[in-house]
């Protein structure tokens, strides 16, 4: 990728996340909440593209733009008639919310700031990281990949039988 | 103009702040599994860059990544049976009046 465009790009997936990311908490429909939560996603694929990660970009726009959304959005249809305009969607904690969250991101961006990161740029691998990635969770990481798919298989049958009418 | 670790992990930040945000003023509770959703990608975000900036030369942040991901489509499948069991006992999903076990 051509360098001298990759800022531009930050700053517009960033604007994009940020903005959509403020939507989504805070619209009184929660349908178009779930549609901005999808440019959201989106956006942070790209973010993804930027930083040299496309495996994980494509596993992004698969599992969340994909599937997370898609169950949200259903979610939303099967639980009729609490998404309507004049229903209060927030609780009273907003304004000591607003103190948190501001004290939150505050804290953590001056302790980024703060911070000497051990930064390495020699050996950065452009390209390809899918074969990578794969011989990596066949050989290293091969018992995390297993424990993760029990837990996506346990996951799989509680909801079932969670939601299973009887 | 270059961007560094610091502007992702400022992104990463905000984006962690907006879905604090939303947890703790949502009512309905598929906005709060929304907004989990958001804190979930904010952590991604981080463990990419760290990834990308910090040890290029491995994908151990990126493997974490997707062990995140794959949690996290864990956790949205049963917690919104969950929100669907409640809409189907209380007829409603707002966290607030969902207090019967609240002393």
């Amino acid at each position: 990728m051509n360098s001298t465009i990759i800022p531009y790009l930050f700053y517009l997936f960033s604007f994009m996340i940020v903005v959509s990311g403020l939507l989504v908490v805070t619209l009184r429909n929660i349908f178009h909440c779930a549609l901005f939560l999808i440019i959201c996603l989106f956006s942070v694929a790209g973010v993804y593209v930027l930083l040299g990660a496309d495996f994980i970009a494509a596993v992004q726009v698969l599992l969340y733009v994909g599937a997370i959304a898609v169950l949200m959005i259903f979610a939303i249809m099967l639980t009729a008639k609490v998404s309507g305009i004049g229903i209060k969607q927030q609780n009273e904690q907003v304004p000591i919310a607003i103190i948190t969250t501001v004290a939150f991101v505050a804290i953590a961006l001056y302790g980024l700031g703060k911070t000497i990161w051990n930064i390495k740029t020699d050996a950065v691998i452009s390209g390809d990281t899918t074969m990578a990635i794969g011989k990596l969770l066949m050989t290293t990481y091969v018992v995390p990949f297993e424990i993760v798919s029990v837990v996506l298989l346990a996951a799989l049958i509680g909801a079932i039988v969670i939601a299973r009418r009887n | 103009m270059e961007i560094s670790l610091a502007h992702y992990l400022a992104l990463a930040a905000v984006l962690f702040g907006i879905g604090l945000f939303g947890v703790l003023t949502r009512r309905n509770a598929v906005g709060i599994l929304m907004s989990i959703e958001l804190m979930f990608n904010a952590v991604n975000i981080n463990l990419v860059a760290f990834n990308r900036f910090v040890t290029p030369a491995d994908f151990t942040g990126q493997i974490f990544s997707i062990f995140v991901i794959v949690v996290a489509a864990a956790e949205a499948t049963v917690g919104l049976a969950i929100v669907l069991l409640i809409y189907r006992n209380f007829r409603d999903i707002f966290v607030d009046n969902i207090n019967l076990m609240k002393w």
